[in-house]
C-alpha cells in the first residue's frame, strides 16, 4: 500500500475573500483578495510561486474556463497553471493538485486557488446544469435542493423517522450554523435566526425550506504549500500540516443499482474510510476537534455526520438535537457559518474549509477560536447525493 | 376465428386533466357570459408535455397491451394537431412501442374526415396487420365556443385476418368541397362559419346520404344497425341525423361530452373504441367521419369481440380524471398565454441529433441492458455493466424495455426552484420490480400526492421543448397508478 502523503506538505500560508453578494468585485479582484492575503502570509513573493491549481466550477458565468484567467489575473508569469472542475468539490481538488505536486518532489512551493463569482446570473441560486447531450436526453434536471432533498425521504423511510421530528433536526442544523456565522467576518450571513423562522420559511424542494438550503456567494480562498522544511526554513514555527487527501466518485452503482437505499452517501463513505487510513485516524469521534463539512442543505449536513461515522447509523438526528455539533458541543460543526452562512462560491470552497482549518488550529479565530483543536477535517459533496464526488481533506498540526 | 380482414383490437387515451367547463365560462363571464350555458360537464386537455404524439403512443399500448407486435406491417397516424410540418410523427409513435424497423410508416391529417377516411384506408389494405391510431388535441380560442367544447384523446386500432373482432361489411365515400371551417396551415385556431348553416347544409345533406349508400353497399338494412357513431364539435348532430336517417335513439353512442369534449379526429374511434367495448357478437356498428364530405364504415362484431380486452380502455381512461380548476393551468399548457417563467427558463435545451440517434433505440422505447453476466437490469445502458463484481462489456447486454414494467417511488421531492412549465417538478427515483432504477420525472400527481413505495406506471412524453428551434423531445416519465 502507497504510504499516503500524511505530514509530507505543510501549509505556508492562506487566505479567503469576504464572501458574500460582492457586487463591488469580478473573479478577478475576489482572486486577488485571497492570493495577497496567502502570500503575506506565507511570507514569499509572488516569483517564488513554481506551480499553481485553479479551481473554478461555472464556465457559463465567472471567468471562463482554463487557468488562463486566473494566471492574466495573478500575474503569475509563464509557471504551470492548471485549472481543475469537479463540480463542488473543485476547491479541495486545487489543493489536491498542489499538495501532490510538493509531496511527489516536483516543486517546493505550489499555490492552490479557487473562486467563483456565481452573482453575475440575475436571479437567485445557481444556473441550470448541463450534463451532457446524452443526459439531457433522458434525465430529469432538478435543481441542486431536489437532488439532496431526496435523502430525506430516504432517510426517514431507513430510519422509521417522521417528517415533523427530521425537520426539526435539519433546522437545528441551520439553526447551529447562523449561530455561529454571527463571529465570522468574513461570511455572507451574519445574523442569528431563530428556529420559528426556519421552520415556516417558504419551501424550496420539500422538505428543504429557504433555510435549509446555503448561500449562493461570490468569493475566493487560496493555499500556498510546501514541504515542512522549506516551512520551517522560511521561519515557520507552528506548523499545519496535510494529513489526508481523498476523493471517492460515483460509478453509478446508487443511482442505476437497486442496493443503495436514498439514506447516506456512498462516496463520502469510501472518502472517509481511505481519508482516516492515510491519516492514521481510528476514533474520529475522539480524534477530530472540529468539522467543515459539506452543508449545501441541511439535510446533507445531517446524514454526513454518519457517512463520516462520527455519528452511528441513524443517531445523527439525535446527536444534532442534543448539540454534538453546536460551537459548544464534543464537535463543533461550521465554526465559521459553514456553507449555509459563510456562503458557497462552488470553486472557493474546499479552500475556505481548509483556511477555517487551518485559522483555528493556529489559534487565530478571534471570538470563535475553539479551544486547543489538534485535528480538523473538510469534507466536499460535488453532484447529487447519488452521483457525485466527495472530497475530504484532514488538516493537522504538526 | 374468421378469415376475413378487419379490427382485431381497440384502445383507448385520454388526458388524466379535466377542467369543469364552468371554470372556462367563469374566466371569460366579464366578455363572453353566453358561455354558461355552455358550462355543463368537464373536459379534458393535455398537460404541457402531452400532444397528439403521446397520446397516440398511449391508446397504442392499451390496444396491443402485452400481445405480440412482431407482425405488425403497417403504422398509421391520423390527427390535425401533430407538432411537426416535416418530419415523421407515425416513425416516432413506431420507434417507442418498439415496432419492427420494416413497418410501413404514413402520417395521415388536415380534415376532421382523416380519423375516420384513414381507419377505412388501413381496413381497405389487407396485405399484412397494421396499427391505425387517431390522436388529437384540437385547439379552441379564449372564450369560443370551440375551447369550453373541445376535448383531447385518442383511440388505436389493430388491423388484420387473425382474431377479426369486427369485420367490415362495406362502405362509402363523399367528397364534398364544403367550408364549415378552415384553419390555415400557420394558424393555431380554425375560423368557424355558422352553425345552424353547418348543420342544415353539411351533416344532415352529406352523412345520411353516405350512410344509406354505405349500408346498401355492406347489404344491412337500417333497422339491423346498433351502433350509429357520429362526431361533432356541434351539439345534438348526432340525434338528428340519426333521426333523419330513421335509427332508433338508443342506437346513438355517446359522444362523451360529459368527460371528454370533441376531440378532433381522434373522437370519432374513440367513440368507437368505447362502443366495441360494450358490443356483442353481431352488432352492426355505423361508423360516420365528416368533413369536406364523409366517409361511412359498416362494421359487424363477431363473436371474437368477447375475447378480446385492452388493457384498461376508454371506460378505464374515462374513470382515470384529474380535476384541474385553475383556468390559467389549462390555459398555459395549452400554449394560449406566455406567463413568467423567469430567467432559469432561458436554459438552452438544444438536441443534438446525432447524439439522439446514437441512442434512440435504447431511449425511445425505454430500453434497458440486462446483463447476462450478472443479471444486473440498468439504464441507461453504459459501455460497462455498472455491478462493480461485474464490469462485462455492454456487448453481453440483452435490452430489456422498462415501459411495461412494475415500479414505485423509491425517493422524490417537489422541486419549486428549478423551471417547470407544471411546477414543482416532481423528481426521484424509481425502482422496477426487475432491479432496474433511475432518476425520473413522475407527472400528473393528484392531490394524494406520492410517498416511498408509490406504485408507478411509465408514461410517454415531452421531456423538454426547445422554444428557440421548435423541437420537443420525447421521454418516458413516471406516473402514479392512482391519482
Amino acid at each position: 500500500m502507497a504510504s499516503g502523503i500524511k505530514d509530507k506538505v505543510a501549509i505556508l500560508g492562506m487566505g479567503c475573500s469576504r464572501f458574500g453578494e460582492r457586487w463591488d468585485a469580478g473573479t478577478p479582484e475576489l482572486l486577488v483578495e485571497a492570493f495577497e492575503e496567502a502570500l503575506a502570509d506565507a511570507g514569499i513573493e509572488r516569483g517564488q510561486i513554481e506551480a499553481a491549481w485553479f479551481g473554478s466550477c461555472m464556465d457559463a458565468i465567472n471567468i471562463g474556463n482554463s487557468a488562463i484567467p486566473a494566471s492574466t489575473a495573478l500575474r503569475l508569469d509563464g509557471i504551470p497553471f492548471s485549472r481543475m472542475e469537479n463540480m463542488c468539490a473543485t476547491g479541495t481538488e486545487a489543493l489536491r493538485g498542489a499538495v501532490y505536486a510538493v509531496a511527489s518532489g516536483a516543486c517546493d512551493i505550489a499555490l492552490a486557488i479557487g473562486a467563483e463569482k456565481l452573482k453575475d446570473t440575475g436571479y437567485g441560486g445557481l444556473p441550470p446544469p448541463f450534463k451532457g447531450t446524452f443526459n439531457d436526453l433522458w434525465m430529469p434536471m432538478g435543481s441542486a435542493p431536489a437532488g439532496f432533498a431526496q435523502l430525506a425521504a430516504g432517510y426517514r423511510a431507513k430510519h422509521g423517522i417522521s417528517k415533523e421530528e427530521l425537520k426539526r433536526a435539519i433546522a437545528h442544523v441551520s439553526w447551529k450554523s447562523h449561530q455561529n456565522g454571527v463571529h465570522s467576518p468574513k461570511a455572507h450571513f451574519r445574523t442569528a435566526v431563530d428556529m420559528e423562522t426556519i421552520l415556516n420559511a417558504p419551501m424550496i424542494a420539500e422538505p428543504l425550506g429557504l433555510f435549509d438550503c446555503s448561500g449562493v456567494s461570490d468569493g475566493a480562498a487560496a493555499a500556498i504549500v510546501c514541504t515542512p522544511e522549506i516551512a520551517r526554513a522560511l521561519g515557520k514555527r507552528d506548523l499545519v500540516s496535510v494529513k489526508a487527501i481523498q476523493l471517492s466518485i460515483s460509478s453509478g452503482v446508487e443511482s442505476t443499482m437497486s442496493d443503495w437505499d436514498g439514506s447516506h452517501v456512498r462516496t463520502t463513505r469510501a472518502a472517509a474510510k481511505r481519508a482516516y487510513a492515510e491519516a492514521g485516524i481510528t476514533k474520529p469521534r475522539d480524534q477530530i476537534s472540529l468539522l467543515e463539512v459539506h452543508d449545501c442543505f441541511s439535510i446533507t449536513e445531517l446524514v454526513t455526520m454518519e457517512d463520516l461515522f462520527i455519528s452511528g447509523e441513524g443517531r445523527a438526528v439525535h446527536d444534532v438535537l442534543d448539540g454534538f455539533y453546536d460551537s459548544t458541543g464534543g464537535i463543533p460543526c461550521q465554526i465559521d457559518g459553514g456553507l449555509k452562512c459563510f456562503g458557497h462560491p462552488i470553486g472557493a470552497s474546499g479552500l475556505r474549509m481548509a483556511y477555517e482549518v487551518y485559522t483555528q488550529l493556529l489559534g487565530r479565530a478571534g471570538e470563535r477560536q475553539l479551544s486547543s483543536p489538534s485535528i480538523g477535517l473538510t469534507h466536499n459533496l460535488g453532484g447529487v447525493p447519488y452521483l457525485g464526488i466527495a472530497a475530504i481533506s484532514i488538516l493537522g498540526l504538526l | 376465428m374468421t378469415s376475413t380482414y378487419g379490427i382485431t383490437g381497440y384502445g383507448g387515451y385520454i388526458p388524466r386533466l379535466r377542467i369543469p367547463r364552468a371554470a372556462i365560462a367563469a374566466a371569460h363571464q366579464w366578455m363572453a357570459p353566453q358561455l354558461r350555458g355552455l358550462a355543463k360537464g368537464q373536459r379534458a386537455f393535455c398537460s404541457w408535455d402531452e400532444d397528439s404524439v403521446t397520446m397516440a403512443v398511449e391508446a397504442a399500448r392499451d390496444a396491443l397491451d402485452l400481445r405480440a407486435r412482431g407482425d405488425l406491417g403497417a403504422v398509421y397516424l391520423a390527427s390535425t394537431t401533430l407538432p411537426y410540418a416535416d418530419l415523421q410523427h407515425s416513425t416516432l409513435l413506431a420507434s417507442a412501442l418498439h415496432l419492427n424497423a420494416s413497418i410501413r410508416t404514413l402520417d395521415i391529417g388536415h380534415s376532421q374526415r382523416s380519423g375516420v377516411a384513414g381507419l377505412l384506408t388501413a381496413l381497405k389494405d389487407t396485405s399484412a396487420p397494421a396499427l391505425f391510431v387517431a390522436s388529437d388535441a384540437p385547439r379552441g380560442k379564449p372564450a369560443s365556443v370551440q375551447e369550453i367544447s373541445y376535448g383531447a384523446g385518442a383511440a388505436a386500432f389493430t388491423t388484420g385476418s387473425n382474431g377479426v373482432i369486427a369485420e367490415l361489411l362495406g362502405s362509402a365515400s363523399r367528397s364534398e368541397q364544403f367550408v364549415d371551417h378552415f384553419r390555415s396551415a400557420e394558424e393555431q385556431y380554425a375560423y368557424v362559419w355558422e352553425e345552424r348553416w353547418v348543420r342544415d347544409e353539411g351533416y344532415l345533406k352529406i352523412v345520411p346520404d353516405t350512410v344509406n349508400e354505405a349500408l346498401k353497399a355492406a347489404g344491412v338494412a337500417i333497422d339491423k344497425v346498433s351502433h350509429f357513431i357520429l362526431a361533432s364539435p356541434l351539439k345534438g348532430i348526432s340525434s338528428a341525423v340519426a333521426k333523419k336517417l330513421g335509427l332508433a335513439p338508443e342506437t346513438v353512442v355517446d359522444a362523451l361530452e360529459a368527460d371528454v369534449g370533441y376531440s378532433g379526429v381522434a373522437h370519432p374511434l374513440l367513440m368507437l373504441a368505447n362502443a366495441l367495448e360494450k358490443a356483442e357478437p353481431g352488432d352492426v356498428l355505423v361508423l360516420a367521419g365528416f368533413g369536406q364530405g364523409s366517409d361511412v364504415l359498416v362494421l359487424r362484431a363477431t363473436d371474437a369481440i368477447r375475447s378480446f380486452k385492452p388493457r384498461r380502455g376508454v371506460s378505464g381512461a374515462l374513470a382515470d380524471a384529474q380535476t384541474q380548476d385553475a383556468y390559467l393551468r389549462f390555459l398555459s399548457y395549452g400554449k394560449g398565454i406566455d406567463l413568467e417563467w423567469g430567467m432559469r427558463a432561458e436554459k438552452n435545451v438544444k438536441t443534438a441529433l446525432t447524439e439522439q440517434y446514437r441512442s434512440v433505440e435504447r431511449l425511445s422505447s425505454f430500453a434497458a441492458g440486462k446483463c447476462q453476466r450478472c443479471n444486473t437490469v440498468q439504464f441507461p445502458q453504459l459501455p460497462y455493466c455498472v455491478n462493480p463484481a461485474c464490469h462485462a462489456p455492454r456487448s453481453e447486454f440483452e435490452d430489456t424495455h422498462l415501459f411495461d414494467e412494475k415500479a414505485q417511488v423509491l425517493t422524490y421531492t417537489a422541486d419549486w426552484l428549478t423551471y417547470h412549465p407544471a411546477p414543482p417538478l416532481y423528481v426521484g427515483f424509481v425502482q422496477f420490480d426487475n432491479g432496474a432504477r433511475l432518476l425520473m420525472e413522475t407527472v400528473d400527481i393528484g392531490a394524494q400526492g406520492i410517498d416511498a413505495g408509490t406504485p408507478l406506471r411509465m408514461v410517454f412524453r415531452i421531456k423538454d421543448i426547445d422554444k428557440t428551434r421548435g423541437y420537443a423531445r420525447y421521454f418516458w416519465k413516471a406516473t402514479p397508478l392512482s391519482a
